[in-house]
């Protein structure tokens, strides 16, 4: 189990004191160990700070893993399902990685630092898999999850900000992108990355001046009404822009225990994060029979007739039972009811029309709605200024 | 066009018994032995001027009699010198134990023991026949669900319930146990308990109170339903074994080329193509066979880098630990052992006296020390077998137990007091004996393990222990001798089901490369 039980006391990260002084209604979650706010003032108003000025999450939490050593790439080429090697210096990838069953075990980035230098950002705790892969390979895998304090700057006026802040000629840092900037006698790295779907970034620096971040941050961002966000907003936003989550959407295939319901990168819609052309990954053997045989899933974004979030719904064909739904919303922005869902093959094609069976209660009162719903292509917010270069001032 | 059809890695006995079968149905067959002779354990050396021994195993006890006549070794020169030897447990006053097929006799032994052992023996029997059905095939998988391995699951559970309910149950509850509580409450003689518990230890990291030892006993006793009633000494040496095996995968039109050392198993994308020998040259194959154990073959020849991490996880997980180790001694004349007939030395010998003394010598090993008093497994091959020394002197073999791998302070500090140990040990039989000895020889598990390449000197290629049997042996996945890379297969005792020079390995591995149509 990755997620510590409720007797372990929670840690804080680099940014708890600015956090904490912030979440105003007091709302706490359990996130891989640390203690972040699930809100921060209301959730709605959080989730337009990223749609429409700028919002901010301490994303400290996410796992951090440097990756060194002659064989660096060529090691992660083997761990991720993707080509590494079509990364380069200065750039960041989104990949997923595998078992050898080629099941995901989880999703994250990798960030390349150098000609062999590179960070894993990955949701799970990974170290014990990534040591177990660098055996046979001229690697060093260190752990830098607590040396490294980290800021999600999100938002159409983020990048105002942030320049605002210091951070020269951001406007020219394409999408997936990362540099370095002088910070307070040190070196700050900022990446056009985020969990958003929007404009936005990524501010990592040493958890020492961390404080120092937010405070500069959220005075230059002032005038941009910039705004501190917690979970549940950042949850709204990822299902609008399409995000699946590891834990949520798939069960961490290292993690599962029933056979079976762990999910390939084809069953959960990332077939285009697969380089079967590489001579060797994890997973690989098995993802080729499975391309050659069939997925027994299709990961699916529905659109959901009326305004109800399918939350754990079953989606039906006629009576059939066909899938579930595994992340819901109803997306302010979009003005959609989202739900991502996994359909028994053959199911799940563009613009198949199901209907989901979704429960809700009002005053111990249950009601039964069956909810028609579509399936769409892609995400239903995909904005331009999130690819725009030089990113548009505000 | 492949240069053969497959390419067996190691001309050991596994190595030999598969290339003979692929050959046998008309595969052209390579085998790259980088020893200077094919046979692997199978060997004979000489360790003095002018005296042979079996290098490594010095009894055989559980070779297939179907290998033996499928391959038709006593033609290729398979001879024994002696067969059906009694086990005698010595005792230092002289008042040694005989165990003879179901028959125990001297050694102060109680009537009610020597009922007990035969009927102790005529259960272990029930039992290994059981056992017999699961080793004669390949391993059955769990949860594919081939009509092949639920025949496997039918016929084992037919077996389970063909022992009936009482012997059922008594299986169910002994085999997960040690053999230290088995023989505390089956017999009343410490010297019978003894000598029964060195057999299921011998050869493994274990001492009498670890458990799986009731296990290592029964893969052990298997020989006695394979028609082994007791040891047999192969005549020139277990060496002679390795040259039959030879000759017969050599008659059946295999190719076996000693002096060749494997330094790679090539790979492309998706299939392992052949090997680079250490010379440089390479050699294609439809498919190469590894009859080495799991860790060299993955870690060393293929590679863990050209693997998916998954599947080196679980080969690096594989505990090869051993505590055993091989004496040799050149007498100038016979040794007198206090109360033994000469007419008796060349029976199986065994020094054993107590399941304490036992235990007592295992428990040094957990420590990566030595045994202060060493057990033991003893072969005077030159009485049946006087080609092996000059005339009138003799040869003493021993396996013997418990010294570590990697001991603290290192072998070189270690093999001069070790050996004292086991001299000083085998005197308290024998008093006679330091004053005959004109040469000696110790093989540590280091190099057992340098000399016929079996990672950690454990000569089963792997721990048997109920987590690495069957379905999971080596690991699971591969455990049908295919290695879920395509073109690679196992062949060695590393697979089910496990070492010992038995041939099953091997055989099993042939019929299920022919049976996969690889080769078709």
């Amino acid at each position: 189990m990755n997620s510590p039980t409720r007797a372990t006391m929670l840690l804080e990260t680099p940014f708890h004191s600015r956090v904490a002084d912030r979440c105003k209604i007091n709302d706490w979650g359990n996130w891989m160990g640390y203690t972040t706010p699930n809100a921060y003032f209301d959730v709605e108003l959080e989730y337009f700070s990223i749609r429409s000025t700028t919002g901010v999450f301490d994303l400290s939490p996410m796992n951090k893993y440097r990756i060194q050593g002659p064989d660096a790439e060529a090691y992660l080429n083997r761990m991720a399902t993707r080509n590494i090697s079509k990364i380069g210096i200065n750039r960041v990838g989104y990949t997923v990685w595998c078992n050898d069953a080629g099941m995901v075990m989880d999703d994250g980035t990798i960030f390349r630092l150098g000609e062999s230098d590179y960070r894993l950002c990955s949701y799970q705790r990974a170290i014990d898999w990534l040591l177990w892969c660098a055996l046979g390979f001229d690697v060093t895998i260190t752990d830098e999850t607590e040396d490294l304090a980290a800021l999600a700057v999100q938002g159409p006026t983020s990048c105002t900000s942030l320049t605002e802040m210091g951070l020269t000629d951001l406007n020219t840092l394409k999408p997936f992108g990362m540099r370095t900037y002088d910070f307070e006698g040190e070196k700050l790295m900022v990446s056009r990355t985020g969990f958003t779907g929007d404009l936005g970034y990524e501010v990592w620096v040493s958890p020492e001046k961390a404080e120092t971040l937010w405070d500069q941050l959220f005075d230059a961002g002032k005038e941009y009404l910039i705004k501190p966000f917690g979970s549940y907003a950042l949850d709204i936003a990822r299902i609008e822009t399409g995000f699946i989550q590891a834990g949520v959407d798939f069960v961490p295939a290292e993690e599962m225990v029933r056979p079976g319901r762990a999910r390939s990168p084809f069953e959960l819609g990332l077939s285009w994060l697969v380089d079967l052309e590489k001579p060797l990954f994890n997973g690989r053997t098995a993802l080729l029979k499975e391309k050659a045989k069939g997925s027994r899933y299709r990961f699916a974004i529905l659109n959901v007739d009326g305004n109800k979030p399918a939350d754990h719904s079953f989606i039906l064909k006629g009576d059939r039972q066909i899938g579930t739904v595994t992340s819901a919303a109803w997306c302010p922005t979009a003005k959609s009811n989202i739900a991502f869902a996994q359909l028994e093959m053959p199911e799940g094609s563009i613009g198949e029309e199901y209907v989901a069976e979704i429960y809700y209660q009002r005053e111990l009162h249950w009601t039964r709605l069956l909810a028609p719903c579509k399936v769409i292509d892609g995400p239903i917010f995909n904005p331009k200024r999130r690819r725009q270069t030089p990113a548009i001032p505000h | 066009m492949t240069d053969f059809d497959a390419i067996i890695i190691g001309a050991g006995h596994n190595g030999l018994v598969c290339a003979s079968y692929l050959a046998k149905a008309g595969k052209k067959v390579l085998v790259l032995e980088s020893r200077a002779v094919p046979g692997g354990c199978a060997a004979t050396h000489e360790f003095a001027p002018g005296f042979q021994v079996s290098s490594c195993a010095q009894w055989l006890y559980q070779l297939s009699p179907k290998v033996v006549s499928d391959l038709k070794l006593p033609q290729h020169g398979l001879a024994y010198a002696a067969e059906g030897l009694a086990t005698i447990a010595l005792d230092e006053t002289g008042d040694h134990l005989r165990l003879q097929g179901d028959s125990a006799s001297g050694g102060g032994i109680s009537s009610e023991d020597q009922k007990a052992y035969a009927v102790f023996r005529k259960k272990m029997r029930k039992y290994a026949k059981l056992m017999k059905t699961a080793y004669d095939t390949r391993p059955p998988k769990l949860v594919e669900h081939d009509f092949r391995d639920k025949m496997t699951f039918a016929k084992l559970g037919l077996g389970m319930k063909l022992l009936g309910k009482d012997d059922m149950s008594d299986l169910m509850r002994l085999i997960l146990i040690n053999i230290f509580d088995v023989m505390k409450e089956t017999f009343g003689s410490s010297k019978l308990q003894a000598a029964i518990a060195l057999d299921a230890v011998i050869g493994t990291p274990m001492g009498p109170r670890s458990p799986n030892t009731v296990f290592t006993y029964l893969h052990r006793f298997l020989g006695e339903v394979l028609g082994f009633e007791g040891a047999t000494q192969v005549k020139g040496g277990m060496g002679t074994l390795g040259a039959a095996l030879s000759n017969a995968a050599t008659d059946l039109g295999a190719v076996v080329r000693c002096n060749t050392t494997v330094a790679s198993i090539d790979k492309t994308h998706d299939r392992v193509t052949g090997v680079t020998l250490s010379s440089g040259e390479c050699i294609t194959a439809k498919l190469v066979v590894s009859s080495a154990d799991p860790k060299t073959t993955f870690k060393s020849l293929l590679g863990y880098h050209h693997m998916e991490a998954g599947l080196v996880r679980r080969i690096e997980q594989i505990r090869f630990k051993s505590g055993t180790v091989k004496v040799h001694l050149a007498l100038s004349g016979l040794p007198t052992f206090t109360g033994l007939d000469q007419s008796d030395l060349g029976q199986r010998l065994v020094i054993a006296p107590s399941l304490n003394a036992l235990e007592s010598a295992f428990n040094p090993l957990k420590y990566d020390e030595s045994s202060e008093r060493p057990v033991m497994d003893i072969s005077m091959p030159t009485i049946h077998d006087p080609s092996l020394a000059p005339n009138g002197q003799h040869v003493l073999s021993a396996i013997v137990q418990y010294a570590p791998l990697n001991p603290k302070g290192g072998w070189e500090a270690l093999r001069a007091p070790f050996m004292t140990a086991v001299i000083a040990e085998l005197a308290r039989y024998a008093p006679d004996i330091a004053s005959l000895i004109t040469a000696e020889e110790l093989l540590t598990p280091a190099d057992l393990a340098a000399t016929f390449g079996m990672t950690g000197g454990n000569w089963h290629h792997g721990e048997l222990t109920m987590d690495q049997v069957l379905m999971t042996r080596p690991a699971t996945g591969i455990s049908q001798y295919q290695t879920g890379i395509a073109g690679l297969y196992l062949c060695g005792a590393g697979s089910h089901p496990g070492g010992g020079l038995m041939g099953l390995a091997g055989r099993n591995s042939a019929q299920e490369i022919i049976r996969q149509g690889e080769l078709a």
